[in-house]
């Protein structure tokens, strides 16, 4: 799975037997293993036909829709939790969308791979050039991602907007987390998932 | 394997009330069955027919050329796999294809029904066919699937008998119909009622048919079941000689089109049918009739459902299956949704496509592999 070991983070946030809404779920796998874990009731959203095929041979209730049209499909506080798993960067309206996440979910779990680590700063400073990483393989002109930010960017959104982060977890791309890590998450994260009310 | 389809008819003995509160004493079915009802009796199919469909939905007759209506869909090794699941299809309560209608005998009078037939709701319809469900001993659908005001029936099977439908698939669908699709249905019924062989609906008696109202009526129809692009795309502008002729004969192609749909409809479909089909449609509205009972009975139901609608589909399209969609979620119901992109307009539910057959089978067969 690569870089979606983020989604076995999120499963151990998750309690027993709750709703969860997975925004931007793929093909179902992080759903899926929470029904077979631990028993939640899940419902997926994702835009794309084909992961919707493979949602549905998963047995994963999916509904085929635009997160960029905005979320009044749900009632206010009808899911324990709402998950948005690298999917911050491709929506129009990142800022609207979280809010009603918020608006939807008790709690929200949020993860994005970081602009503000060492690599793709590299690239721009010395390259000059828009970077490209095994996180953000795209070239400048085709990429689904426009709405990169750092940690940094996001934690002073959730400032800004009054936002309670209850946990955070930042680790490289292998999912591990390490000194340097802790000591200057900005630079040496990859990944970010953010826990937030 | 062999589609195995075999043709039945069930004669119901037992009054059916109406929902106009009219009764009909007693009644027959047509309908047929494909594949095999396995020994615990759980891989049973109900398919439901939209408008002008009839109980031949797969296969081919002895000596015919024409295979049934869903033949793409339902078959061995198709989406609906009879090598796995059985499945019935009927002719609805009022049709012409051999359930009792408007052309039957009126045992009461011994003439032909005509429009004395009484108005039959889906409502109806779904209590006739749990007569056929128990008649065959099947005490749960695995699926109830649907297109158009077959996918009401479907999603008004779930609300009816909330604990007898595993799985409900409702395809091009929408909870009630809006004034403009009424409008059209009543536009529909004013040709038949106007055509001068009409006689108030008993026009067999009289040896004619008003099948030129009928074939207005089939190809007002028709325009709504295609899209512009889809018209575009079979006809266009084209011409039937190359030249225009300053007249009203048919030049254009889908004049022609048009003409020979209505035509053949009209000779081969019963008016006093057409008419009493659009009318439960218009009357389909189960969150108003249901009303304070609805979220109760959606809470009994423990269907599962898949929701289908297509993009260029004008008459239902997807945002009427959207408000279906929305019901079910917030009554907390395991629902999926797919939206397909074609080209097709309404009658896209009868056509073959990629996206829409393997989201169809990806359902039917995700959950336990071999159903």
């Amino acid at each position: 799975m690569g870089f979606r070991n983020d989604l076995e983070l999120i499963s151990s946030w998750i309690k027993p037997n709750s709703k969860v809404l997975d925004l931007g779920c793929g093909d179902g796998y992080l759903l899926k293993m929470l029904a077979e874990k631990k028993n939640i009731k899940g419902l997926g959203v994702d835009n794309d036909i084909n992961k919707i095929k493979l949602a549905l041979k998963k047995n994963v209730n999916v509904l085929q829709l635009d997160l960029d049209t905005g979320l009044e499909t749900f009632n206010t506080q009808s899911f324990d939790y709402v998950v948005l798993a690298q999917s911050l960067q491709v929506v129009k309206n990142p800022d609207k969308l979280i809010k009603e996440m918020l608006n939807i979910g008790e709690e929200i779990i949020v993860s994005f791979p970081n602009m503000g680590h060492w690599r793709p700063r590299l690239q721009l400073f010395f390259k000059g050039m828009m970077p490209v990483t095994d996180a953000l393989p795209f070239k400048w002109f085709s990429t689904p991602n426009i709405h990169l930010c750092t940690i940094s960017d996001f934690v002073g959104f959730c400032e800004e907007h009054n936002l309670r982060i209850s946990q955070r977890v930042i680790v490289n791309k292998n999912q591990k987390s390490s000194l340097l890590i802790k000591l200057f998450p900005n630079l040496f994260g990859e990944v970010a998932t953010f826990r937030l009310r | 394997m062999s589609l195995n389809l075999k043709t039945s008819v069930l004669k119901v003995d037992q009054p059916l009330e109406l929902k106009s509160g009219k009764v009909l004493k007693r009644y027959e079915l047509a309908y047929e069955t494909y594949g095999v009802l396995n020994n615990s009796r759980d891989n049973a199919v109900l398919i439901c027919h939209a408008l002008s469909g009839n109980q031949h939905a797969a296969g081919k007759y002895k000596d015919d050329d024409k295979p049934g209506w869903w033949d793409n869909m339902i078959g061995s090794g198709k989406p609906i796999d009879t090598d796995h699941l059985f499945v019935v299809s009927l002719n609805n309560l009022g049709g012409c294809h051999g359930s009792t209608g408007p052309k039957s005998i009126n045992p009461e009078t011994k003439k032909i029904y005509g429009s004395d037939f009484p108005i039959v709701t889906v409502e109806d319809w779904v209590n006739s066919q749990s007569k056929l469900m128990e008649s065959l001993g099947i005490a749960k659908w695995k699926f109830v699937i649907g297109g158009s005001l077959g996918g009401m029936q479907a999603f008004q099977w779930t609300l009816q008998f909330p604990d007898k439908v595993e799985k409900c698939i409702i395809i091009a669908a929408a909870p009630k119909l809006t004034a403009q699709n009424i409008a059209f249905n009543e536009v529909a019924r004013q040709a038949i009622m106007k055509d001068p062989n009409w006689h108030n609906g008993h026009y067999l008696e009289k040896n004619v048919i008003p099948n030129q109202g009928l074939a207005l009526a089939r190809m007002l129809g028709h325009i709504t079941y295609l899209s512009d692009d889809s018209m575009k795309e079979k006809f266009g502008r084209d011409l039937q000689k190359q030249k225009l002729n300053f007249n009203f004969d048919v030049e254009f192609q889908i004049e022609s089109y048009l003409r020979y749909q209505g035509e053949k409809f009209g000779n081969s479909f019963d008016a006093n049918t057409y008419l009493l089909m659009t009318k439960s449609l218009d009357y389909f509205d189960p969150i108003k009739d249901f009303g304070d009972d609805l979220n109760t009975r959606l809470s009994k139901t423990c269907s599962k459902y898949l929701i289908i609608s297509f993009t260029s589909d004008w008459r239902f399209p997807p945002s009427r299956s959207k408000e279906i969609m929305k019901l079910l979620i917030h009554n907390n119901k395991n629902v999926s949704y797919s939206e397909i992109d074609s080209s097709g307009g309404h009658d896209a539910f009868l056509m073959e496509n990629e996206d829409y057959f393997e989201i169809m089978r990806n359902f039917i067969s995700g959950d336990n592999n071999g159903v």
